[in-house]
């Protein structure tokens, strides 16, 4: 058993890997917890498309890709609240066009770029966590360090903000101040968790563990806490499943947090399907008006 | 007319301000709240229209007026938080949106997502955020102001309750407790008591009359016209502008109700006598 735990630790590479697996999955679970009560699941969604062009970008010119995926998401959530301010249209409708312009355009460079570098847009796409150095380790270690302190530090101010907004307003707190630090922590997390799942199922780290622990815990620290346990457990036991049956690293942890859900969305003693199934019962009445349009249903009226 | 506590709510903690004697003789002339010429227009629509009044400290003060008539909004642009065409509100001799460190705001209870992962106890500390300071923790003080608040509200043994299993009333009189804990000068209430038990609206109205007589300037907006309105001192009529605005008798007047509610409370005018 032991000797199944430390085989792949013996390889440098698996090393980095779990490190970079085990703080990317703090990070988001703690940082997607703001995500989910403000119910903007969708904006991590739009940032972590958004920041493609800004990773082409700067590996074309060959700046840090870090540096260049920050950029380019801080934009776009800018982009997104000048649409929706500015104009009648809705936020939601706001994340989805700015979103998939940023996404189109970086796919559209790294194509462009493919032919004379040597870039994969499969790594851009969903990861390539193997593939980290240490220096991502210590970007990883230094965005993680900077973005916990920094929520620690502004807990209370940033839980009345993200509670009520206008309540928070009206005791003087700096809203749109604390709003542009939130997206900065959104941003910065996504960044941080590029290497380890991709873009596409960096929401899934942000949201999953949060809403797992939101099913069985009802305070806000302790919902980022045993959502990073939750996170990091997901984030180890994927990179061992990845490891010994040879499956992609980012969706094999992607799946273990989402059986983590799945477990607590049916047993949770609050919460839960088939612990209080008196409320599993969304379906019965669709299945009520299904049967009630039948021909056989009607002509007996 | 409600029962009249007439004790203070919180003697220890709310006169005694860092500053002592000279402090709390101050506190005893509050400054009134100064509205001149007030426009809010919400993207094209307008919301208010020049709209000039003095709010009293130490008097209930109720905003009445239809659906739409802009209660909410002169709530929220007397405190900044919605942007202002024109006009000023001063408090003292500055601006009130420059000191929403003595406001104690209740927003709409409709507003509020109460599925949000918190307790009783952590919504009213929210109170205590403005007054503990950035990069710090809850004092022992804030504690205790806000365990009194809780107290006052009747709400402590609901403390570690996730907000989300709580009645309406219950809701309401956790966010009093939240303005309570905030010791403010100024209590800003926005149609606190919709959706609410007949002792929550005892538990509020109590409070806010002990409030009054502690020469605190108390705003609540008021949707209905029912028994409640008796407890008000002052009312404020709007209907996009302002309609009439004083002691609650000249307030109710029909020809006032007559143009605010367009005819539609006729059978009202028996309750201005």
């Amino acid at each position: 058993m032991l000797q199944l735990l430390l085989e792949p630790l013996q390889y440098d590479f698996m090393q980095r890997s779990l490190i970079v697996a085990v703080l990317v999955g703090i990070l988001c679970a703690v940082v997607g917890s703001y995500l989910m009560v403000q119910r903007l699941a969708l904006l991590g969604d739009a940032i972590s498309h958004s920041v493609m062009p800004g990773l082409a970008i700067a590996f074309a010119i060959e700046a840090n890709i870090f540096i260049g995926a920050f950029i380019a998401g801080v934009l776009s959530t800018l982009l997104i609240a000048l649409i929706h301010t500015r104009s009648p249209i809705k936020e939601d409708t706001a994340m989805g066009i700015v979103f998939s312009a940023f996404f189109a355009l970086g796919i559209t460079l790294i194509t462009v770029i493919q032919k004379t570098n040597k870039v994969d847009l499969n790594h851009f796409l969903f990861g390539n966590i193997l593939g980290v150095s240490w220096s991502d380790v210590i970007s990883t270690v230094v965005i993680a360090a900077i973005v916990v302190v920094i929520i620690v530090l502004i807990f209370k101010e940033l839980q009345f903000y993200t509670f009520d907004p206008v309540g928070a307003q009206a005791a003087g707190l700096p809203v749109n101040l604390l709003n542009f630090g939130l997206m900065i922590l959104i941003a910065l997390t996504i960044v941080a968790s590029l290497k380890v799942v991709g873009v596409i199922l960096v929401l899934a780290l942000l949201v999953t563990p949060g809403a797992t622990a939101y099913l069985l815990v009802t305070r806000l620290h302790w919902m980022m806490i045993l959502g990073a346990l939750l996170s990091v457990i997901s984030s180890v036991s994927g990179m061992y499943l990845s490891y010994y049956f040879n499956l992609p690293s980012g969706p094999a942890v992607v799946l273990v947090s989402a059986s983590f859900f799945t477990v607590a969305f049916l047993f949770s003693p609050q919460h839960g399907l088939l612990t209080h199934p008196q409320s599993g019962s969304a379906l019965t009445p669709l299945w009520r008006e299904v049967k009630g349009l039948l021909p056989w249903q009607r002509s007996r009226r | 007319m409600t029962a009249m506590n007439p004790q203070f709510p919180f003697p220890a903690v709310s006169l005694c301000q860092p500053g002592g004697v000279k402090q709390v003789a101050q506190s005893l002339i509050q400054p009134k709240v100064t509205v001149s010429q007030l426009t809010v227009h919400y993207r094209m629509v307008q919301a208010l229209q020049n709209v000039s009044l003095t709010i009293q400290p130490g008097r209930l003060t109720g905003i009445i007026g239809p659906n739409g008539a802009g209660k909410s909004t002169m709530l929220k642009a007397m405190l900044g938080l919605v942007p202002v065409m024109q006009g000023d509100v001063i408090y003292g001799d500055h601006p009130l949106a420059d000191q929403l460190d003595r406001v104690a705001y209740v927003p709409q209870r409709s507003q509020i997502d109460w599925t949000y992962p918190a307790t009783v106890w952590d919504v009213v500390m929210m109170g205590r955020v403005r007054k503990a300071g950035w990069f710090r923790r809850f004092s022992n003080v804030s504690r205790q102001v806000a365990l009194s608040a809780l107290d006052r509200v009747g709400m402590s043994e609901f403390r570690d309750r996730p907000i989300g299993q709580l009645s309406g009333g219950q809701q309401q009189r956790v966010f009093l407790a939240r303005a309570l804990a905030e010791e403010a000068d100024i209590f800003c209430l926005d149609e606190p008591l919709t959706g609410i038990d007949q002792k929550t609206e005892t538990v509020i109205f109590d409070i806010l009359r002990e409030l009054a007589q502690a020469e605190k300037t108390v705003i609540v907006v008021n949707h209905d016209l029912g028994e409640a309105i008796t407890h008000f001192d002052d009312l404020i009529l709007l209907n996009r502008e302002l309609i009439a605005c004083g002691d609650r008798q000249s307030v109710l007047r029909p020809e006032n109700m007559h143009k605010g509610y367009g005819g539609m409370v006729n059978f009202f005018s028996t309750m201005a006598a």
